[in-house]
């Protein structure tokens, strides 16, 4: 290796204008790599953070009640109908049946056999339906969500939201959103009714305000003690679903199909619920892979149309050396060894481009508070992925042009 | 007393190029040729006479179609590519008209290139060997140089310090005199005489000029692809200090 090494390094520093133009160019590429692999990442975290940040990522619900077929097909009755009855066509009309509310009854022995799975950060059971707040002459169509406060704020973060008021659901106590607290008129120890659609109400006072950032959501949430929702949904004791959050959001799938093995409930996952979402992200990760290996080839092509020139130019020292007696092993891994240093030196230079071009995306470029739209990380691991590749793809760059010096034919090659 | 075995013995060596075309040529009509260890020959004949040829195959850089060829004792003709190479490492140097030296390395690296070859790298002991020949060959002071800043008979003399640094039986050296003025090839020709004197290396010199050919121990002129019998200026002592008239 120190023979092909030592002549590798020289012919690289000996053709240095060739060489930087090279490195350069490979610098650019691979900062491009790393910058999209970056602004994606970037993007993509907080894409799902802002989706996820909000909303359970796994969450348990009762089955649906489903209407029962009028008449099963008795099993062995199309057999005794024998050949005469072959072809005959039920034909069957289905009313889908209304739903009322069911819950799980039988859930304080779920959370802790819940929470007891490793990857689950949180669990938080609830009783939440449809319900009207009033006051006044002011009504609202609301959702109101009874939970249990400090299981709840750890799936949705809600005390980090309150903007007035004391962070707490005692009995009687309901937490509202800003709009819908200008709606109805209330302030902050302000009583309101919460009205059900069979005649139930419920006098609540508002002990604080929220703002989740998203008006629609601040206009029907009314958070209150999980009892009290209980009650006014008419499911004693039950809950209406139970949310889950995980530490790694896309093993969800995997939890909700262990789950669903073991418990007779609905298990949904945010996979499911934001398939959308997740193709939307599928599909960018995809164009994200197909521009970088349209770049990694021009690289490729870069470095090879270099290295082919440099073979051209020095045939006569590749015949020396090996009418001198270097070996066609130690010829090839001269050029190999020069397109993997091109490659590596190329990654080198191209991760403190990219650095400079992340800096610049986010000073540059902000949202309408004035604040970086999310933050862009050049991670170590996607600079020594992308220096592995680059240094990857000269050494395949390299490949053909070394095959070529290995096969250079000496004699011919001192003769011109 | 027996003469020392042979450093080339070839035996109806044949070459033919583009065999079974229409353009087929045969350069080499059965060459017989013994080069004994340690002896200074010309080898000369006019161009297309298969000089070039005869100098690569015996230089194992072409392979020869036909006849027997045995390098410093061993039987050379089915070698492959890899055993070819390490012989030519092992056993040849070579000096050529033009191109000698490798542009990127100073003529220090450059006399010492074959060491790294072999090694891989070069130890304290080849450097001062690389040295040491750079001084024999009156270059000590253009250890560092570069062969860009060496003159045609400089860069010459480099190439001949390193066709030695492995201390190999035979050079081989194609025109090494061709490119250069009177001064210069008369300081290069004695620079050969006095390595073969002193290491006993054996030198096949291809040459141009019947003035250099005159002062070596033989001369062997190819004519057609065929050898001419020895021209008689075959001198018995290859020792003797004094160059011939």
């Amino acid at each position: 290796m120190g023979f092909s090494l030592t002549v590798a390094l020289r012919f690289l520093f000996e053709g240095r204008f060739q060489t930087a133009l090279v490195v350069i160019g490979v610098a650019f590429g691979m900062a491009a790599v790393t910058y999209i692999t970056a602004l994606v990442n970037g993007l993509q975290e907080n894409t799902i953070r802002r989706t996820l940040g909000v909303q359970p990522h796994l969450s348990i619900r009762p089955v649906k009640d489903v209407p029962l077929a009028a008449r099963l097909p008795a099993p062995g009755a199309a057999a005794a109908a024998g050949a005469g009855a072959r072809g005959t066509v039920a034909m069957v009309t289905e009313q889908p049946r209304a739903q009322r509310t069911r819950s799980i009854d039988n859930w304080p022995p779920l959370i802790p056999m819940l929470e007891a799975i490793p990857t689950v950060t949180a669990v938080s059971p609830m009783a939440s339906g449809a319900a009207l707040a009033q006051r006044g002459e002011g009504s609202r169509a609301i959702a109101l969500i009874g939970v249990e406060l400090e299981r709840y704020d750890r799936i949705a973060s809600l005390s980090e939201k309150i903007i007035a008021g004391t962070f707490r659901l005692g009995p009687g106590e309901a937490i509202i959103g800003r709009e819908l607290a200008e709606d109805l008129g209330v302030q902050l120890g302000d009583r309101f009714t919460v009205a059900l659609g069979r005649g139930t109400t419920e006098s609540m006072r508002a002990i604080a305000f929220y703002d989740a950032g998203v008006r629609d959501v601040n206009r029907r949430n009314v958070y209150v003690p999980i009892r009290t929702a209980q009650s006014l949904l008419g499911i004693p004791g039950g809950v209406t679903n139970i949310d889950l959050t995980v530490s790694d959001v896309f093993t969800a799938d995997r939890i909700t199909a262990q789950l669903a093995a073991r418990l007779p409930y609905e298990i949904e996952s945010w996979m499911q619920t934001n398939s959308q979402l997740l193709s939307a992200l599928a599909a960018q990760s995809m164009s994200t892979r197909l521009i970088r290996g349209v770049m990694m080839l021009v690289v490729v092509l870069g470095i090879a149309s270099v290295l082919v020139v440099s073979v051209v130019q020095k045939r006569k020292e590749i015949g020396i050396l090996r009418a001198m007696g270097a070996t066609r092993g130690q010829m090839t891994r001269v050029f190999l060894l020069q397109g993997g240093l091109v490659g590596a030196f190329g990654s080198v230079l191209g991760a403190g481009l990219s650095w400079l071009m992340i800096t610049l995306f986010t000073a540059l470029v902000r949202g309408a508070d004035g604040k970086p739209l999310f933050p862009i990380l050049l991670q170590a691991d996607v600079v020594l992925g992308v220096g592995l590749v680059a240094t990857l793809c000269g050494v395949l760059a390299a490949a053909a042009p070394a095959r070529r010096a290995a096969r250079l034919d000496p004699a011919q090659a001192i003769r011109l | 007393m027996t003469a020392p075995a042979p450093i080339v013995e070839m035996k109806a060596i044949r070459k033919v190029y583009n065999a079974g075309t229409p353009i087929e040529a045969e350069v080499l009509h059965g060459v017989d040729l013994t080069l004994p260890a340690g002896e200074f020959s010309a080898l000369i004949g006019p161009s297309g006479s298969g000089k070039s040829t005869l100098l690569n195959i015996i230089g194992l850089l072409e392979k020869s179609s036909g006849g027997s060829y045995r390098l410093a004792g061993a039987a050379v003709d089915s070698l492959d590519d890899a055993a070819l190479t390490a012989a030519r490492l092992a056993t040849l140097g070579f000096v050529f008209q033009f191109h000698h030296l490798l542009p990127a390395f100073s003529a220090l690296d450059n006399v010492a290139m074959p060491v790294l070859i072999r090694d891989g790298r070069v130890n304290a002991a080849a450097r001062a060997r690389a040295a040491q020949l750079l001084a024999d060959v009156g270059l000590a002071d253009a250890a560092g140089k570069k062969p860009t800043q060496l003159s045609g008979g400089m860069q010459q003399r480099v190439a001949i310090a390193r066709s030695l640094m492995l201390n190999p039986p035979l050079v081989l050296a194609d025109e090494p005199t061709g490119n250069l003025d009177t001064v210069s090839a008369n300081a290069v020709f004695e620079l050969l005489r006095r390595f073969n004197r002193d290491f006993g290396t054996a030198f096949l010199i291809v040459t141009h000029d019947p003035r250099i050919a005159a002062r070596c121990d033989r001369v062997i002129e190819l004519i057609d692809g065929r050898l001419a019998p020895d021209t008689g200026l075959r001198h018995t002592d290859t020792l003797t200090p004094t160059d011939p008239p």
